[in-house]
């Protein structure tokens, strides 16, 4: 029988051979984002330094910084800081929302979680423009919060096209992006951590407050990214609840690109809004590598 | 008279229709190394988390040091505890882990440095004060959750398999600086384990549980050398169990029709069980008759070299094999498999033992 012996150069050879496989694997879904993310974003990238004719055509030309002169008018800073505090509140709204009720579900049985969570995922099964129409019903100067107040003797209440609503819908489209990550993050908790506090004289709110929170950390840091880079550049509940008198980064952006065709300066205010979301995701992951 | 370290009386804990704790009755003294033996499911844990206060009994009281715990929760006992899998906090520094309970205690923070500086001094990590438990090994790792417990001085500690995790050198090494230590600092403990070793070395006194029930109490040598039940008998160590018919106040049948010493006490007639330890049996050559001793004829089946000991199986026609252990040294003949043989043993280390 011939002996196959297993020298460094064949370990190479197979590693080199590996290698390769995994470069033809991963071709396509590289390829896609090339096409189909990389590139529009190339563009938008260049039409943010072009100008625009006399009749509000874009010209690849006379490339200049115009556009991000623009950003920094006091117009566009107070959609800006509205947008920022709408969507700060948001993630605030729903990590004090979603915490409970993720430990709750994570702290449950195995067949009564697996139910609850299919009921978190349920809206996704509908869409979210209807779910959000739904809304106006309730928010309206008719609608069941109105009615409610009415009931009790109080004024009719039109929450429809205020602030308040445009929260009330961002908190619930994206609450489920904070519940999962939570419930991912407590459910993976060493359970005999929690009991080595208690053991170590620390009552149940100090566990938790010790223990418990801190080791979730991860997962609050995933909710809060994944609510806030949303909210703050959500357009269609903001379109649909808020008012015209508050506009908010999602809309202008669509009314520079549709109603006032001015799309480099649209690129631009795209541009500037990935720039803070990136900021957003540093600071929060350097906050979260510290708290760990 | 000072009142026991842990008191537990007709204590009992049921997980819906599982009882996994069996109306126990167990008395710990002060000062004592104590062990719960048992294969894994027989309830040595949910009694130590009874003693915590992780879980409640279903019934029974349960007293520490003549105090009854009732339903009070773990932060409110005092005892600590050594988690099988260390439980040590991996966001917090090792300093920061040992000073967790005095911490809770809202001790003075001059008291709780020395304190925690004295007992990392003890298990030899005053070097590692600033480490995270991620960058130690297990048998640090192991070190910080006792350290962790003990800075607090409680009236009993508990520990959970705490050695199970370490390679088997360590693991040795571990057992005498446990019991030094334990000798040391005077206080209670009582440990889990399936290993029967562990417990042998280790303890002043061990319990065997099977089954949520304990089936005996005792020192080392009255565990191993005076087995009650069949299951003692058989989870500690390797033992034959030879079933015999009772023929008179000191004797019995076995069923191959040899007629062998027994001790008294069992009842006036019926089967028993007799319970052997290999290294109790000696075998020799068919021609040597051995006064004051049981003998049986016999064949070697299979031959076992351990290096300092063989293991012998040999068939004495009982329907089971008999296992033999003779040392590996000069004076002791050593037999081939096949060979005809003699087995013999003291009447006086026969044990009966029951179920």
């Amino acid at each position: 029988m011939s002996d196959v012996r297993v020298t460094p150069e064949l370990e190479a050879a197979a590693e080199r051979a590996e290698a390769r496989r995994g470069f033809v694997l991963s071709l396509p879904p590289y390829i896609y984002l090339v096409l189909f993310f990389a590139l529009p974003l190339v563009l938008v990238f260049v039409y943010s330094f072009a100008s625009r004719s006399s009749t509000g055509q874009t010209v690849l030309q006379d490339w200049n910084l115009e556009s991000y002169r623009r950003l920094f008018s006091p117009l566009v800073l107070e959609i800006f800081v509205r947008s920022f505090l709408l969507a700060l509140v948001t993630t605030l709204v729903c990590l004090l929302v979603s915490y409970p009720f993720a430990y709750y579900i994570a702290t449950r049985g195995p067949r009564v979680r697996s139910v609850l969570l299919v009921l978190v995922m349920i809206p996704f099964w509908s869409n979210f423009l209807v779910r959000t129409y739904a809304w106006r019903v309730i928010l309206g100067s008719d609608g069941l919060v109105s009615q409610v107040s009415q009931a009790l003797g109080g004024e009719p209440i039109r929450v429809l096209f205020t602030n308040s609503a445009v929260l009330i819908g961002l908190v619930y489209g994206f609450l489920p992006f904070m519940v999962l990550p939570l419930y991912a993050a407590i459910e993976r908790l060493d359970w005999s951590l929690v009991e080595a506090a208690r053991d170590l004289y620390a009552n149940g709110w100090t566990a938790f407050r010790k223990v418990t929170l801190p080791l979730s950390m991860p997962g609050v840091v995933a909710g809060s990214i994944l609510v806030f880079i949303p909210s703050l550049g959500a357009y269609v509940t903001p379109a649909i609840l808020g008012g015209a008198r508050t506009v908010l980064m999602g809309d202008y952006i669509v009314s520079q690109f549709l109603a006032a065709r001015n799309w480099p300066f649209g690129s631009a205010l795209s541009f500037a809004i990935m720039f803070v979301m990136l900021l957003a995701t540093v600071v929060y992951f350097r906050a979260g590598a510290k708290s760990l | 008279m000072a009142s026991p370290a842990v008191e537990m009386v007709g204590v009992s804990k049921r997980f819906g229709d599982v009882v996994a704790v069996d109306s126990l009755d167990l008395t710990v003294e002060d000062g004592e190394f104590f062990s719960l033996l048992g294969p894994s499911g027989c309830g040595k844990t949910t009694t130590l988390r009874m003693i915590a206060g992780f879980e409640y009994p279903t019934e029974g009281n349960l007293r520490i040091h003549g105090v009854e715990m009732g339903l009070k929760p773990a932060n409110e006992r005092p005892v600590n505890t050594v988690f099988q899998s260390y439980a040590l906090f991996p966001h917090m520094t090792v300093f920061d882990n040992v000073a967790f309970g005095l911490r809770m205690k809202k001790v003075a923070a001059s008291e709780i440095e020395t304190r925690v500086k004295r007992v990392l001094d003890q298990v030899q990590l005053s070097q590692r004060a600033d480490a995270r438990p991620n960058q130690l090994s297990g048998g640090m790792q192991q070190r910080v959750a006792l350290a962790r417990a003990l800075v607090n001085e409680p009236e009993v500690l508990l520990l959970d398999e705490p050695l199970g995790a370490l390679d088997l050198k360590l693991r040795q090494n571990m057992q005498y600086e446990l019991k030094d230590l334990q000798a040391r600092v005077g206080i209670t403990f009582i440990y889990v384990t399936h290993d029967q070793e562990e417990a042998l070395t280790m303890s002043d006194r061990i319990g065997v549980m099977n089954d949520g029930r304990l089936l005996q109490v005792g020192n080392a040598h009255d565990i191993y050398e005076k087995p009650e039940s069949r299951f003692v008998a058989d989870f500690i160590g390797d033992i034959n169990l030879i079933e015999a018919e009772i023929t008179g106040a000191r004797s019995a049948r076995l069923s191959n029709g040899v007629e062998v010493g027994i001790p008294e006490g069992h009842p006036a007639s019926g089967s028993v069980t007799l319970a052997l330890r290999p290294e109790q049996l000696v075998l020799g050559g068919v021609e040597v008759r051995k006064e004051g001793k049981d003998q049986l004829r016999a064949r070697v089946t299979r031959r076992t070299y351990f290096g300092d000991v063989y293991y012998y199986d040999v068939d004495a026609g009982l329907g089971e094999l008999l296992e033999v252990k003779e040392e590996n040294r000069p004076d002791v003949d050593t037999f081939d498999v096949g060979a005809d043989v003699t087995v013999s043993w003291r009447t006086e280390s026969v044990n009966l033992v029951t179920g």
